[in-house]
């Protein structure tokens, strides 16, 4: 019951969100300045993550290819695949939900508790539209365009694993990589990652505004934004692979 | 003029309000005076909007504020102002865009107009040179006269102001109060303050609602007050006093 109830309110939420702004301009300008706050903030935690994941994932796959009769350009492949499919588009969520959905869950929270959505409403401005819209934006622009660089180094990581650990050599790597490229697995990737970012932003938007109290509840907000926006990344994660790629 | 009729309120089955129904002269002071957790704060919100009601009514010189659409509650809104206890200022702007930001996003005043407009507020709640301040850099004291300023910046009809004088010194509450009542009547503006200091108001109180526990217990001028004959409010300007 509690959670149709919560469901209930983060849909009004979403729809009192989803109103015209008051002003373009000044949603323009929050708007511009959020996906540079994200994208650019968040470029190097992604960058480190997707060379590391690309790299482990070569020496991963490679340790259990070597010695077997399956030739070792498939690694390229392998590995391209895995990242294009799951690696990049689900641990950028997650690492997403953790830096930037914290970060909107609090900085709405404190909006809230000092009184500050209230002055917006009293004012006669959408609260919840001018808060949250152009953070909601802004994500679903930053976060696939932070998958679409991951995807990248992660198989860049890949090239540097094989440089390193002379399990192959990274041109049979690169030629793997090359090998029965399917288009349709990259906007596969761009799906999930338009899906995480819009439940990133959404429901850490949500736990900031309905933020009551003080301090500790801002804290609260924010840890629970952090973990509702990683069950339902894994939860709408499954539900996708399941419907396009099976 | 603001009419309340019957104005109740329950939280988790807790009565809040019960049947308040009060009126606020148009051009006057008036003071709604109770204990801590009286339901002062609750009264005001449900005046302006913040909280829904249960039942009753809010009229603003005749028009049903909850019986109006999305689009002309906002226009009524615009016609209101709030000086919060806090200050609510919004962090991330300075003091000059704080004042100008309802004028921003609800005007189509070009940037001079706008900026003759936020200085003629600034100057007029006696701040000046502080323009480019942070909320974080100014007084609690400085905060309120930002407060009213951004409140007044769109001329509003209406002005509440909720416990303006908390946690200032004499002095600085003196000035608050003085600013507010000028405000008031230097424009004509309906203006509601929630306030538990009698000397605020004594000075000042055209107008004076008592809420007690919930209920409003009286309703009069302050040269009433003390012939009123409710045992719960000359106790609470009794322990008040002393």
């Amino acid at each position: 019951m509690k959670f149709l109830s919560r469901l209930g309110s983060y849909l009004l939420f979403l729809a009192a969100c989803f109103r015209k702004p008051d002003k373009w301009r000044m949603f323009w300008r929050a708007f511009f300045n959020e996906v540079y706050k994200m994208g650019n903030d968040s470029f190097g935690i992604v960058a480190i993550i997707s060379l590391f994941i690309g790299a482990v994932t070569v020496i991963q796959f490679g340790s259990q290819l070597q010695g077997s009769l399956v030739p070792m350009t498939i690694l390229g492949r392998i590995v391209r695949d895995a990242n294009i499919l799951e690696f990049s588009p689900t641990i950028v969520a997650l690492v997403m939900a953790g830096k930037i959905g914290s970060n909107i869950a609090s900085e709405i929270g404190t909006m809230k508790v000092s009184e500050q959505i209230d002055a917006l409403e009293i004012m006669g401005i959408n609260a919840a539209s001018y808060v949250a819209l152009p953070k909601i934006l802004a994500a679903i622009f930053a976060i696939p365009a932070l998958v679409i660089c991951s995807m990248f180094l992660s198989n860049v990581g890949g090239a540097i694993s094989c440089f390193f650990s002379e399990m192959v050599t990274v041109d049979i790597y690169i030629q793997g990589l090359r090998m029965d490229f399917n288009g349709f697995f990259v906007t596969h990737s761009l799906t999930k990652a338009f899906f995480s970012s819009f439940l990133i932003a959404t429901i850490s938007s949500y736990n900031g505004y309905i933020t009551e109290g003080g301090a500790l509840e801002v804290g609260s907000a924010s840890t629970m934004a952090v973990v509702q926006s990683c069950i339902a990344i894994i939860f709408f994660d499954y539900i996708l692979t399941q419907l396009m790629l099976y | 003029m603001i009419e309340l009729s019957s104005i109740c309120k329950s939280f988790n089955g807790r009565e809040v309000l019960k049947d308040v129904s009060a009126v606020f002269a148009k051009g006057k002071c008036t003071f709604v005076i109770g204990a801590s957790g009286g339901g002062k704060s609750v009264l005001m919100k449900c005046m302006v909007g913040l909280v829904t009601p249960d039942s009753g009514k809010v009229d603003f010189d005749g028009r049903s504020f909850y019986g109006l659409d999305y689009q002309n509650k906002k226009m009524l809104r615009q016609e209101i102002g709030m000086l919060f206890q806090g200050g609510a200022l919004f962090d991330s702007l300075s003091v000059e865009d704080n004042v100008a930001f309802p004028l921003r996003m609800l005007s189509n005043m070009n940037k001079s107009e706008l900026m003759d407009r936020v200085n003629f507020c600034l100057k007029r709640v006696n701040l000046e040179n502080v323009n480019q301040l942070y909320p974080s850099n100014i007084s609690g004291g400085m905060k309120k006269r930002v407060g009213i300023a951004r409140a007044i910046a769109m001329n509003p009809k209406y002005l509440f102001c909720d416990e303006p004088n908390s946690g200032l010194d004499p002095l600085t509450s003196r000035v608050i109060d003085e600013l507010i009542v000028e405000i008031t009547e230097e424009y004509g503006i309906t203006t509601v303050i929630n306030s538990h200091d009698i000397k605020s108001v004594f000075d000042m109180g055209d107008h004076i609602v008592f809420i007690y526990q919930g209920k409003r217990l009286w309703e009069g001028n302050k040269s009433e007050i003390q012939d009123s004959g409710v045992f719960e409010l000359q106790e609470f300007i009794k322990a008040s006093r002393f």
